[in-house]
């Protein structure tokens, strides 16, 4: 055994060989076995499967509903009457526009709320006089409306795209501020303890310890940022609908109203909601989890 | 350099409150840690250890009093591993090379070679929340010893770890602090363990925190906790620390 190793005068190699076994033990022994992730087949099944159903369960009620003639047809149309409106917009060619004009201003109005909503957030989460004087409004902001800034924004900017671009902002930008700052606030002191003893302090600091740390709070405030950002933008495009700005879902929607069109109305309502919840889905909840499984903080389901 | 010691702490004062005027948690506390040394600071709750491992750390400021780490900022190891969640083991190392201004290039090679040293070769990848309490510890060890410091603070770092898991950190402690010139100040209200690991023990008085006495600790490493000189010594400190505890009864 001797010569097996280079030994200090201060340990015996027995010990060495030993205390290493002993640790690869316990290292062993404490440490969860890594979770295989679920084959597909399962993946389907738990998580694809039970929304469809329940979307089935929807559109079977309300086709029964219709047979049993509970209201009159154009204040509850047939389920396949809104499909034929679906049909009818595609293959005119104006679907795909309708709901792009409406998306690339949603996106665009969210990135603009981004650059505007995340030095804010730093500035009333660092500031203590800025905190003191913007932070409690702007968190209240959160509880207004973004459709009371409509009628508002018409008269500063009138019906224009500007005036879409300002209810966006004024929805977003506090949502996103206010995840940054909670997610600075809820930032354990121990990292910034931590991080001061390796000499991250200053902008330093805030580079390799502070944001990151607070980044669940801050994706978390995007993630409210665009439903803030989607919703406003419904809510301008239904009340300031003009001709000169592009058919957009909202004002699909308010000319189905106009017309009396109810298959039209439920259409653009349902094209509202998916649109919204595929942009959720594709960017935001992915961007979400993985911030949240890095940090061992997701739920294990 | 005209000091020869590796922290010297000298009468130093530290009081809560505003201006420094409210319940005091330090008082006149003189200690020198000797380049190498391992010391171990023993005290009941509230002596004021932590706060004292704080100043030492440049965390904080004392009161009044002076303490001079000549060898640079010294590293500090928490009761919790502090580790970083959004990094993965190796790159929370990395993180303090990087800090410290260690080229890019040789972070990696360097990041693997702490890893070796706490015996966690395979846990480059792994995130915090992957590994064991003593693994984190042991991670934790190993991004202090990034830190290429002189002076090793340890506030508490196994209190939250089960028995058989101390033990095997003690001995990793001990041979890492073998390995290296580290000097180390290091925090424990267990008295054993102050003992299996120092080769000074002081005892802290509380409210206000006081150094009350000090023993040297004359015996071999590597030693056992279960030995019957580490116990005897054990028994004889814990008895002056009960004793300073039921002072605090009385008053």
């Amino acid at each position: 055994m001797a010569g097996t190793d280079t030994v200090s005068g201060k340990t015996r190699p027995e010990t060495r060989s030993d205390l290493a076994g002993l640790e690869a033990g316990l290292d062993a022994l404490e440490t969860a076995a890594p979770r295989a992730r679920s084959p597909w087949r399962e993946t389907l099944l738990r998580k694809t499967l039970p929304p469809l159903v329940a979307a089935a369960l929807v559109l079977a009620v309300w086709k029964l509903l219709v047979l049993a003639g509970v209201t009159d047809t154009y204040k509850l149309p047939d389920p396949s009457a809104v499909w034929a409106s679906l049909r009818r917009l595609w293959l005119e060619g104006t679907l795909l526009g309708i709901v792009w004009t409406s998306v690339s201003r949603g996106l665009l109005g969210f990135f603009a709320a981004l650059a505007i909503g995340t030095p804010l957030g730093l500035l009333v989460a660092r500031v203590p006089l800025v905190r003191a004087a913007i932070g409690p409004v702007l968190s209240g902001l959160q509880s207004l409306p973004s459709v009371a800034w409509v009628p508002a924004a018409v008269i500063w900017l009138g019906i224009t795209d500007a005036a879409m671009y300002a209810v966006i902002l004024l929805g977003a930008v506090p949502s996103i501020a206010n995840g940054l700052v909670a997610g600075i606030d809820q930032v354990p002191p121990l990292y910034l303890r931590a991080g001061r003893t390796m000499g991250a302090t200053g902008v330093r600091g805030a580079r390799f310890v502070l944001l990151p740390a607070a980044l669940p709070g801050y994706v978390a405030g995007l993630k409210q940022g665009w439903a803030f950002s989607w919703r406003s933008l419904m809510a301008a495009e239904l009340i300031a609908s003009s001709p000169d700005l592009g058919l957009g879902l909202g004002q699909f929607l308010e000319n189905a109203r106009t017309d009396s069109d109810m298959p039209g109305v439920l259409l653009g309502i349902l094209l509202i909601l998916f649109v919204g919840i595929a942009v959720d889905l594709a960017v935001f909840s992915p961007l979400e989890r993985r911030v949240l499984r890095t940090r061992g903080l997701a739920a294990a389901r | 350099m005209a000091s020869a010691a590796a922290v010297r702490i000298d009468h130093v004062h530290k009081s809560y409150g505003r201006a420094g005027d409210g319940r005091p948690v330090l008082e006149d506390i003189d200690l020198e840690v000797r380049p190498g040394e391992f010391v171990c600071l023993l005290g009941a709750s509230g002596c004021g250890k932590s706060t004292l491992l704080g100043l030492v750390a440049g965390l904080d400021r004392p009161g009044s009093g002076t303490i001079e780490v000549p060898g640079g900022r010294p590293a500090l190891m928490f009761q919790e591993h502090a580790l970083f969640p959004w990094l993965t083991a190796g790159r929370n190392i990395e993180l303090a090379l990087r800090l410290r201004g260690v080229p890019r290039a040789e972070r990696r090679a360097e990041a693997e070679r702490l890893l070796e040293l706490v015996r966690l070769g395979g846990a480059y990848r792994k995130r915090v929340h992957e590994l064991s309490g003593g693994m984190r510890q042991r991670v934790a060890l190993a991004r202090a010893l990034a830190q290429d410091s002189r002076v090793l603070l340890m506030d508490e770092p196994f209190a939250a770890l089960d028995a058989i898991t101390r033990d095997v950190l003690h001995e990793e402690l001990t041979r890492i602090w073998a390995e290296t010139s580290l000097s180390v100040l290091f925090v424990t209200h267990n008295v054993r363990e102050a003992v299996r690991l120092g080769q000074r023990v002081v005892l802290l008085s509380s409210r206000p925190g006081r150094v009350v006495r000090e023993w040297v600790v004359d015996l071999p490493q590597p030693r056992r906790i279960e030995d019957a000189a580490v116990a005897d010594l054990s028994v004889e400190i814990t008895t002056e620390l009960r004793e300073e505890i039921r002072r605090h009864g009385r008053n």
